[in-house]
């Protein structure tokens, strides 16, 4: 659930509609870069209106996707 | 009534430094930099003193807005500070103007242009017959580490003036302060105290979460706009230019899509200026006086953001 969400807000950010993404899939293989990261942190904050601390290395979409269960669990 | 906006006036060192240039001494690429800020190009103060440059811009102010320094009835100076801590960078503006008025230094950082204007709306409310010069002036080139490749190609030196006479361009203005020694932090002198002797001193030099000052910057131009806006009766449809503190292209176009205002309507700099802390919204200022942009009814937001951490915008109707 977590996971499709991020996904969506993703390929709108990249306004890449097919793009693959798997939790595993990194930044980096993402073609983003630190203000990229943050920018989807903030638009993912926004989706679903909870405050992720970003102290911790976000590497990958799992990371990310694994803050957001913290967050709202 | 508070001030119109007579003069204005700016100042840029001569030396230019571009990405490429910064490569001879920094492991960093334009590629990288270009891509993360749209930063191409800053000028630093080589020859020049903080003063010297402060200085051209005032005088440059003053002969657009046609009045004598003698006629000036106080000058205020934002800035993180001149090239003495004492006397003020504005005392030494004052004195080689030959101005003769009260003469201060107003530390709000990036945002000390707004807050200056601020400071001056309050002195038209007590005397509305005051003639004020706000000369905004920062090195930042004298306060990075140019050994953190993070943080030193993002800035540059400059100096940007406004000279105020009483008026009505002035809509609305809002500021802000949360302090916050993480974000954005420029340690001070610590002393040579005996005593003092085992404690650790911190390097003299910027220090920036990058990652929590773009979170921060982006969400104070969104919230602050949104509060000007509303308190001069106005929509940000009605805006005619957004003069945001020129920092980083990239904050300046997610603002702008979150505020669903067309980039056209942001007027920039940072390409060829970097980050001039305070100057950075007086420098578009007189740019965009000088090219004839800025005709009666006009309107204008600023909006700024900065170490404190601080935040300040405003609305001005040109007249």
């Amino acid at each position: 659930m977590v996971f499709e969400k991020v996904v969506e807000i993703l390929r709108n950010y990249k306004e890449e509609p097919e793009l693959e993404v798997t939790m595993e899939s990194s930044f980096e293989e993402l073609e983003l870069d630190s203000l990229d990261t943050v920018e989807l942190v903030m638009e993912i904050e926004e989706s679903f209106d909870t405050s992720i601390e970003m102290d911790s290395e976000l590497k990958t979409i799992g990371d990310v996707v694994g803050l957001i269960e913290k967050a709202i669990a | 009534m508070s001030f119109s906006i007579i003069g204005t006036g700016s100042a840029l060192p001569k030396t230019i430094q571009t990405n490429e240039d910064l490569t001879e001494f920094l492991k960093t690429s334009n590629e990288w930099i270009f891509s993360r800020t749209g930063i191409e190009a800053r000028h630093i103060c080589v020859e020049e003193s903080i003063l010297d440059i402060a200085l051209a811009a005032s005088l440059n102010a003053l002969d657009n807005a046609q009045l004598k320094p003698e006629e000036l009835d106080l000058i205020i100076c934002p800035t993180l500070g001149g090239d003495t801590v004492t006397p003020s960078l504005a005392c030494l503006v004052e004195k080689e103007l030959g101005a003769a008025c009260p003469s201060f230094d107003l530390n709000a950082a990036c945002s000390g242009f707004v807050y200056g204007l601020d400071v001056a709306d309050a002195y038209f409310s007590r005397n509305k017959n005051m003639k004020i010069l706000v000369i905004a002036v920062d090195a930042m080139s004298k306060l990075v580490d140019w050994k953190d490749r993070a943080t030193a190609v993002l800035f540059g030196d400059g100096a940007g003036a406004a000279v105020l006479s009483s008026g009505d361009d002035l809509k609305a203005i809002h500021l802000t302060a949360v302090g916050n020694q993480h974000a954005l932090c420029i340690p001070w002198q610590k002393g040579n105290h005996p005593l003092l002797r085992n404690q650790e001193t911190l390097l003299p030099y910027l220090k920036m979460d990058g990652s929590e000052v773009y979170r921060f910057a982006v969400s104070a131009i969104c919230k602050d706009l949104k509060i000007v806006v509303k308190e001069a009766g106005l929509t940000l449809e009605n805006l005619d230019y957004v003069i945001p503190h020129q920092a980083n292209l990239r904050i300046i176009e997610s603002a702008a899509k979150r505020l669903k205002i067309p980039m056209e309507k942001f007027v920039l700099q940072v390409n060829s200026c970097g980050n001039t802390s305070a100057a950075s919204i007086p420098l578009v200022l007189d740019e965009m006086n000088r090219q004839g942009q800025l005709n009666p009814g006009t309107r204008i937001a600023l909006t700024a953001f900065g170490g404190g951490l601080t935040t300040g915008a405003c609305i001005l109707e040109w007249s």
